[in-house]
Parts: C-alpha cells; sequence; structure tokens
C-alpha cells in the first residue's frame, strides 16, 4: 500500500458481470425501442383494446392500491405492535402471494370465492355479487397479488420507528389515537408511499391471478399486460404499443418519486 | 409556568422487577422548587425510573404521588396513563418530532389537550420569547444546534404547565463545549419552574451543579441521599467514592499550560484559553519519593496530609501547593513507607487532566473532598 489509491478503477473481475447484468435491463428495452413503429403509434393508442385496457389497468391498479391501504396499514400496526399467538405464522401467510406462483393464487381464489366456492357461494346467493370474470374479480387479483407490498413495508417502518418519540407525545397529553395521527403516520409517511408504490406497480403489471381468477375478456377484464399477452399471438405492433405505454407510465411514476422516496425501498 | 401553578411534592417509590437478575427499588421524594438529581452508571435504573414516573411503564410494586394525585398504584388498582400525567418530560436526545416545525412542537402539547390552533400558537410564542427563542419558530428541528434543540425540547415540556418537570439526561446530547453553557442556561430556567424537579444523570458535574439534592443509584437502588456536599465528604460506596474522588480544579489557560495559582500545570489541549475547569482523576496521579523520572511534565514537591484506606487500594490528601486526591495500591504506599507528614513528588501526565471550558467560575483551587 504505498501511496497508489485504492478504489480508484474498480476491477474487471467486479466490471464484467455488472456489465452483463446492466445488459439484462438495457437490452430488452433497446429492442423494443427497435421494434416500435414509431408511425403507427397514434393510431394504435387510440384502438380500443388498448384504450379499453388501460383504463381498467388503471381503475383495477389503483383501487387495488387503495383497498391495500385502508387494510394493510392497519394489519401492518397489528403484525409490529401487538404480540399475538401466531403471529409468525400470519406474517408468513401475508408473505406466500410474494413466492406463490401468480397463477396457484388465481386458482386458489376461484376455489374460494368463485361462483361455487366457499364464499363465492353464500356471497352469490345473499347479494348476487360474482367475483370472478368481473372487474371487482381484477381487483380482487391485484389486491392480492400486491397487497404484500404495502404490508411488509409498513410492518418494517412501524418497527423502525423510535418508539419514544410516542412517548414524548403521550407525556405531552395527546391519547393514543392523537399520537397515532400526529406523530405515527406522519413519521411513517415516506414508507408508506414507499409501499403504495410498489403495491401499485406489482398490481398495474398483474397478469397470472387475474387471469385465472377473472379471465380475459376485452372491455371487461382485460388489463393491459393480458391484452399484450393476447396481442403477441395476433397483431404484434399493438403488443409493442402497449409495452411501451406500460413502460413510460411506469418510469413516469418512478421519475414523479424522484430520490427522497427511493432511499425507503 | 413561573409560579403559576401551585403543586405538590413527588413522592415515589418505584419497584419495577425487570428480569430475575434487575429488581428496581427507589424511593424519590421531591418537593416543589427543589431539584433532585438521580445519578448513577448506565444500567442503574436511570432510565426504568423515568419510564415508570412519566406513566411509559407500569409498577411493580410501590406508589408514585404528586400532589394530590396518586399516578400509579397497583396495590391499589390505581394507573393513571402518560397522557393524562401532568409531567413535562425533557427526554434523551430531546426528540422533537422531526416531521414539525420548531413552533408546532411547542405547542403540540397544547394541541393534544384540545386547545385551539390560535391559542396554542400565542402561547407557545410567548413561551419562546421568554427562552430567548422566538426567531426559530419556523425552523425544522434537524436545522437546529444541540443548544437550540434543548431549549425548545424544555419549552415543549414546559407549555403544558406540568406539576413535574423530568430531564432524562438532559446535556448528554451536546458536545463537551456547549455542555458548560448550557448547564448555566439549564439552571436559570429550573428556578424558573415552580415544580419538583428531577434531573436524570451519569454525569456527576452535572449532578452537583444543578441539583440540591442528589441520589445515588446503583444496581437498581438508592446506595446514599444527600447534597453534593454530603456525598463528597462522606462517600458509602466505591461509586460514590469516585465520585467524590475526582479532582476539580479551576484555572486560567493559555497556550497549553493552565495557570491553578500557586503554578501551571501542562495540559494536552492546545486550543484552549480563557477559564477552564480542570479534572484529574485520583488513581491517575503518581506518589514518588523524590523527583520522577521520565517525561512527566507536571510534578510538584507536596506532603501527605490525610492517609485513608479503602481496601487494598489507599487514598491520600496531598497539602499545599496543590491539595489533591490520590488513589494508589497498598503495595505502593508500603514500598515507599508513606505515612501523614511524609514529604512526597506527585506527578500526572498532560493527558490525564480532563479540561472544560468554565467562564463563570474564578481562579483558584477547590477539591472535592
Amino acid at each position: 500500500m504505498t501511496g497508489r489509491r485504492i478504489g480508484r478503477r474498480p476491477p474487471a473481475v467486479v466490471l464484467l458481470p455488472a456489465a452483463i447484468g446492466l445488459a439484462f435491463f438495457v437490452v430488452p428495452l433497446v429492442g423494443l425501442l427497435w421494434r416500435t413503429p414509431w408511425g403507427d403509434l397514434p393510431g394504435l393508442a387510440a384502438n380500443p383494446i388498448v384504450t379499453d385496457a388501460l383504463g381498467l389497468s388503471v381503475v383495477a391498479s389503483v383501487s387495488a392500491t387503495a383497498i391495500s391501504l385502508l387494510v394493510g396499514v392497519p394489519l401492518a400496526w397489528l403484525l409490529a405492535r401487538v404480540e399475538f399467538p401466531g403471529r409468525r405464522l400470519v406474517r408468513g401467510l401475508i408473505l406466500l402471494p410474494l413466492v406463490l406462483p401468480p397463477v396457484v393464487g388465481g386458482a386458489t381464489l376461484l376455489f374460494a370465492l368463485g361462483r361455487r366456492g366457499m364464499v363465492g357461494e353464500p356471497l352469490y346467493d345473499l347479494t348476487g355479487v360474482v367475483l370472478p370474470f368481473s372487474i371487482w374479480g381484477v381487483v380482487v387479483a391485484s389486491t392480492f397479488v400486491a397487497m404484500p407490498f404495502l404490508v411488509i413495508t409498513v410492518e418494517g417502518a412501524f418497527r423502525n420507528l423510535d418508539r419514544r418519540y410516542e412517548h414524548a407525545a403521550a407525556s405531552l397529553g395527546a391519547g393514543r389515537w392523537t399520537v397515532l395521527r400526529r406523530v405515527t403516520l406522519p413519521m411513517i409517511a415516506p414508507s408508506v408511499l414507499a409501499g403504495l408504490v410498489l403495491t401499485w406497480a406489482r398490481a398495474f403489471g398483474e397478469f397470472g391471478a387475474t387471469i385465472t381468477f377473472a379471465g380475459n375478456l376485452p372491455g371487461r377484464t382485460q388489463t393491459l399486460p393480458l391484452a399484450v399477452f393476447v396481442a403477441l399471438e395476433s397483431d404484434r405492433s399493438v403488443a409493442v404499443a402497449i409495452s411501451l405505454l406500460m413502460v413510460v407510465v411506469s418510469l413516469a411514476v418512478l421519475v414523479a418519486l424522484r430520490e427522497r422516496w427511493w432511499k425507503v425501498l | 409556568m413561573e409560579g403559576a401553578v401551585t403543586t405538590g411534592p413527588l413522592r415515589a417509590r418505584v419497584v419495577i422487577r425487570r428480569s430475575d437478575e434487575f429488581l428496581l427499588d427507589v424511593d424519590l421524594s421531591i418537593e416543589p422548587g427543589m431539584t433532585v438529581a438521580l445519578l448513577g452508571p448506565n444500567g442503574a435504573g436511570k432510565s426504568t425510573t423515568v419510564s415508570a414516573i412519566a406513566g411509559l411503564l407500569p409498577l411493580d410494586g410501590g406508589r408514585i404521588q404528586l400532589g394530590e394525585a396518586v399516578l400509579d398504584d397497583p396495590g391499589g388498582g390505581t394507573f393513571v396513563p402518560p397522557e393524562r400525567r401532568r409531567i413535562g418530560v425533557v427526554f434523551q436526545d430531546f426528540l422533537l418530532f422531526p416531521h414539525l416545525t420548531v413552533l408546532e412542537n411547542i405547542a403540540f402539547g397544547l394541541r393534544s389537550r384540545g386547545v385551539g390552533r390560535a391559542q396554542a400558537t400565542e402561547s407557545a410564542r410567548g413561551l419562546m420569547e421568554g427562552l430567548d427563542i422566538a426567531e426559530l419558530e419556523s425552523h425544522a428541528p434537524r436545522d437546529l444546534s444541540g443548544g437550540q434543540a434543548q431549549l425548545v425540547a424544555l419549552a415543549r415540556a414546559l407549555v403544558v404547565e406540568p406539576d413535574l418537570l423530568l430531564l432524562d439526561e438532559p446535556l448528554s446530547a451536546l458536545d463537551v463545549t456547549t455542555r458548560a453553557q448550557l448547564r448555566r442556561v439549564l439552571a436559570e430556567h429550573l428556578r424558573g419552574f415552580a415544580g419538583p424537579r428531577l434531573l436524570i444523570t451519569h454525569d456527576p458535574s452535572e449532578a452537583f451543579l444543578l441539583a440540591d439534592v442528589v441520589s445515588l443509584i446503583e444496581d437498581g437502588v438508592i446506595t446514599q441521599l444527600g447534597t453534593a456536599d454530603e456525598i463528597r465528604l462522606r462517600p458509602r460506596t466505591r461509586y460514590a467514592a469516585d465520585l467524590a474522588g475526582s479532582n476539580l480544579i479551576s484555572g486560567v489557560a493559555q497556550d497549553s499550560r493552565v495557570d491553578v495559582g500557586a503554578f501551571s500545570l501542562a495540559i494536552a489541549d492546545h486550543d484552549v484559553s480563557g477559564s477552564v475547569l480542570l479534572t484529574i482523576h485520583p488513581t491517575a496521579i503518581s506518589v514518588h519519593r523524590g523527583r520522577p523520572e521520565g517525561s512527566q511534565r507536571n510534578a510538584w514537591r507536596t506532603s501527605v496530609e490525610v492517609i485513608e484506606s479503602l481496601g487494598d487500594r489507599v487514598r491520600l490528601l496531598t497539602g499545599v501547593p496543590l491539595p489533591l486526591t490520590v488513589e494508589v495500591t497498598r503495595e505502593a504506599i508500603d514500598a515507599l513507607g508513606l505515612q501523614a507528614g511524609s514529604p512526597i513528588w506527585v506527578a500526572v501526565k498532560a493527558t490525564e487532566i480532563g479540561v472544560e471550558e468554565e467562564p463563570t467560575v474564578g481562579t483558584g483551587s477547590r477539591n472535592w473532598r
């Protein structure tokens, strides 16, 4: 170590695999751009198959994200703050959709919530609501696969929060609800937002559970990923256009969140 | 805040079993207008005591009463939750809410108690003017210096006019140079609070300078209770003796030397000048029969005034020109054949002398024995 500066140039043994790794992300994107029929793009974007699927994808992914927020944050709080028997099992169950093949997830939904399913049948008899093969089915399938992202992110935030801040608030006269509303939630807000983004992105790209549980009915349950899949067999230029659309929307979300939210991920 | 509430004393017996090995059992009694320091090493049970009094941890036994109000009494089935106790807490690290401005932090307690925004803001502003921090109101906590954060934390605790002020290591988050200065600021504001005040600290100078009465806590029990002088004069435990024996000398620093009256001592810190407080631990001083050899720059001739046995160690009090408490092993005493009146040389390395800037104290020697 005689005056030679360390780390001025990364060694080739690191550089080479890193470059290959990067290529995995760059090459497909370039391939997509290379195949894009730029001139036909306005016409393709106005194609009802594309517009219907886009509308459905946006509605379903935003609904799934909203539902995840409403039920996922309380769930995360319980997991982080309350000792109860079987807590580890519950956490495992919530994480299951992350590792389960989405098609299997969709199948389990079908068995439980289908027209003749354990919950689906009484639900139909009581309310006449049929979840599969409807937009509600799309929302349910997306929520099932996407909500774990929110729960684990927010649970981690609840755990990592220095509880002494909550104690300080209590010593100042704040009751439990005030502490939650004015201290805990504002302090974990960045993590909640990060969790929402992950949840939304997962819901937006959902394919397997949706096609299994909600089917692939254009205009009713055919979301963008499903439309891409179908278009690949019929009209490749439509598939390219939709893919490009999804890349643009996803990139726009990432850019809009900028650096400060990334750090939490 | 000043004299606004007529508060009663704090009477607390805090019994908490943290584990099979550790049982906390301390008595605290604080009259209004009086500051008691709970002084002890880390792990002695100080934080647990704070949590219990603030209501963050229920008692296993004992009882906490503040004025007329019983706050926790497991025997009688009473437990008042923290938000309904009238206790202002200045937390270690201050714990200002990072997502709120200074003004919102200070108004937080009033808002939580249902005071309207306008009135809470007005009260908070009034208090901020009193503490001379009015210009900070729209700052974020992360933009504050340690000293400013401490005043904001104090204001936040005082704004709800608590019946007890609890200060948990209020100076430990500050760097050494601001600590001495803020200790005086804190002392001043403590005097303005009419109720009982409890100071939790592991820093003896903080306890001795800020508190009227010091309670030493070790391994979950109070081992000694008394004024600073009482503890210095009659330390009852090894820990108390360590605290008491520390030599505190005030002097004037210039060019790495400190004038302590009779002569000057070399110190390792080159940057300080002006009035300073020096600390020399009794075990850092060596004793010799003749002029010590080697590189020790601080050596002088004196005599043994008092010899006192501490078991396997011996405590000496040296005489003029600089009376100090010295602690050496019994073997060393035997080898040197020392007794009261023996002429000796003492030496201390410049690096063993602690230096703290202390602008108010004049020149002279002060020994805490």
